[in-house]
């Protein structure tokens, strides 16, 4: 009863690096508001995944191991986490705002209820003042989200219903191990007692999973492009840029929106969140929508023509010039000067 | 097989890819008005789906389905110009203010008036939320399947639908048994557009609403043409729980909104010639920024 509770994605048995951000953030609101963190891991053949989801803080561990639960199907998932729930009543249910939490978190909302706030990018305990009903709630989950576009940011409670959902973004919440590890409980989920025949009403009849090709989160150096590229083929330039300083290419929504790049490397309010050591952004205006995907990078080179872009402000140096003349001598430099 | 009964769940959408300074509300509420509504672009890709599945079942129906003020139904002319074949708006001063639960409670009282369908088919998400809430929340509702971020629909034959999703990291096959809901991403080919026979035929299409604000000879000329009608309904119509509706049956509330502010970072602004560039890639180097 009134614990925080995750709900553990798994990659090939092991827990996925989102939910490991989540239970490290569980793990400090469930300190706040004196409360145990429980995870729900679901999957098959997770033989000592508890350990690791131990290590980062986890007091009990609601472990589903059952072939009905590998590869992730909505009904199955969202029927053994929404039956946990209504039994063990959490006060606060995080879940990553990935594919899968988020197809299977309103799921569970619609089912229980319950609240249930978007691709949060911070959790913080806090009071919330209700104006009409001059009463101020305690200790709730203020749950913050870029909304309207990435235009603003959103504070967003759950005052009167529990559990308190959230989903939350990949890449924002660090993830930290506990300095000391304390060995805690697992309860193993009897499976057949959620799902029935009814829950598997959908089935897998072909699956492909890309071995990350697109792994913009993980890259040192990010070489993004907007609309100000002009085209998908003066993209080719920037993949050159990134290939020599060993880096990835990002894009903007505008330039996926305009068909220059694939959504996977869409950075920004409705793609990806990224902090790399070096942000080139060549072309990009720095629309807000943007910017709130990679403005805590260590460094930022602007390259523009226009010298009042928005991105301008965010950015350690810039360069007041086409990109198709910028680039070819940063790459000539690099080539020349390395190895 | 006879035709499937399709139904599209759309949004009319602030355009917040451009969006001003005073499109908030004080209470943290969006202040539509102040930016040009426009259909929901992943609903427009979910209308091209289901036109598709048109295309290939003969005798299929496509009935598009938003909730929101009495101009949404600019948004159901459109997907009748497009190739749909009835629009209907839900609306209600009672719907004000609710959040992804409240809508779907409402949605799927007005998808139970239009049972039994085959298809549901909604956008991933609307661009003034960004939320990807309410298609899988209406599929629970209705206690019916769902797929989410659907690119390709593959088949549909003997009550089993087959679609293809695009994850994160990889692509998925699903195939599930109807009736189904389905959620498509962004990734998913464009809608048509507007055909130039349908948009003479269905201009003058109207909701009641709109009707009662029309001249006499208008109406009269309705009375003829009964493919112009918009269904309307309100609370009373989806004998909807007021206890579930707008912001009082709104489980989430919003307790503060801010600005974005970026603290500006002290920039040096570089002329593009080779010594500047080269000047500042010796750096990149030297701190082992790069390389």
């Amino acid at each position: 009863m009134n614990n925080v509770f995750i709900y553990c994605e798994t990659e090939a048995g092991r827990p996925a690096e989102v939910s490991l951000e989540i239970l490290t953030k569980g793990r400090h609101l469930a300190h706040q508001i004196k409360a145990k963190l429980e995870v729900i891991v679901l999957g098959h053949k997770l033989k000592g995944i508890e350990d690791e989801l131990f290590a980062y803080g986890a007091d009990i561990v609601h472990l589903g191991d059952h072939k009905h639960l590998a590869p992730y199907l909505t009904l199955p998932h969202a029927a053994v986490v929404a039956g946990i729930f209504a039994r063990e009543k959490p006060r606060i249910g995080l879940f990553g705002a990935t594919a899968i939490g988020r197809d299977l978190a309103p799921r569970v909302s619609s089912r229980l209820n319950c609240g249930l706030t978007a691709d949060c990018t911070e959790l913080v305990i806090g009071d919330h003042y209700d104006k009409k009903q001059k009463k101020t709630y305690q200790d709730l989950l203020l749950q913050r989200r870029p909304a309207f576009g990435g235009n603003i940011i959103a504070t967003i409670v759950t005052p009167d219903t529990l559990p308190q959902l959230a989903t939350v973004r990949e890449g924002v919440m660090k993830k930290e191990k506990c300095t000391r590890v304390k060995k805690g409980k697992v309860v193993n989920i009897k499976v057949d007692d959620f799902v029935d025949r009814e829950a598997l009403a959908v089935s897998i009849i072909e699956r492909h999973i890309e071995k990350k090709e697109v792994n913009l989160k993980n890259a040192n150096i990010i070489v993004a492009g907007g609309y100000g590229m002009g085209s998908k083929e003066d993209f080719n330039l920037l993949y050159e840029l990134a290939e020599v300083l060993g880096g990835d290419v990002g894009a903007s929504r505008a330039a996926v929106d305009a068909g220059f790049e694939i959504h996977d490397r869409q950075i920004g309010q409705t793609g990806l969140t990224v902090r790399p050591k070096l942000y080139i952004a060549c072309g990009i205006s720095g629309q807000i929508q943007h910017t709130a995907g990679m403005d805590k990078s260590a460094m930022v080179i602007a390259i523009n023509n226009d010298p009042h872009a928005p991105i301008n402000k965010l950015a350690d140096y810039v360069i007041t010039g086409d990109v198709a003349r910028v680039i070819p001598k940063m790459i000539k430099y690099y080539k020349e000067h390395t190895k | 097989m006879k035709g499937l009964n399709i139904i599209v769940l759309a949004k009319q959408v602030p355009d917040t890819r451009n969006v001003g300074k005073d499109a908030m509300k004080a209470n943290g509420t969006v202040n539509r008005a102040a930016l040009p509504a426009i259909f929901n672009p992943e609903d427009l890709l979910a209308l091209e789906q289901a036109l598709r599945l048109k295309d290939r079942h003969e005798g299929s129906q496509v009935t598009v389905v938003t909730m929101g003020p009495v101009r949404a139904a600019n948004i159901l002319r459109d997907a009748l110009f497009r190739g749909a074949d009835k629009g209907v708006l839900i609306t209600d001063k009672k719907f004000a203010g609710s959040d992804t639960l409240a809508t779907s409670y409402v949605l799927s009282r007005a998808l139970q008036k239009l049972a039994p369908f085959d298809i549901i088919l909604c956008g991933r998400q609307a661009i003034d939320g960004d939320t990807a809430q309410v298609g899988p929340q209406v599929a629970e509702k209705l206690k019916i399947p769902q797929i989410t971020y659907v690119e390709e629909i593959l088949a549909v034959s003997k009550q089993k639908i087959t679609a293809r999703r695009r994850m994160g990291n990889g692509m998925e096959t699903l195939q599930g048994k109807l009736p189904l809901l389905l959620t498509v991403h962004g990734a998913a080919p464009a809608c048509r557009t507007r055909n130039a026979r349908r948009l003479m035929k269905y201009k003058h299409a109207c909701t009641p609403s709109e009707m009662s604000h029309q001249r006499e000879d208008y109406i009269r000329m309705h009375e003829h043409r009964h493919y112009l009608d918009l269904t309307e309904w309100n609370v009373n119509d989806l004998q909807a729980e007021e206890a579930y509706l707008g912001l009082y049956g709104s489980p989430t509330k919003v307790n503060a909104v801010t600005n974005i502010v970026f603290t500006a970072r002290e920039s040096k602004v570089l002329a593009p010639t080779d010594e500047a560039i080269n000047a500042l890639m010796a750096e990149l180097v030297e701190h082992h920024t790069v390389g």
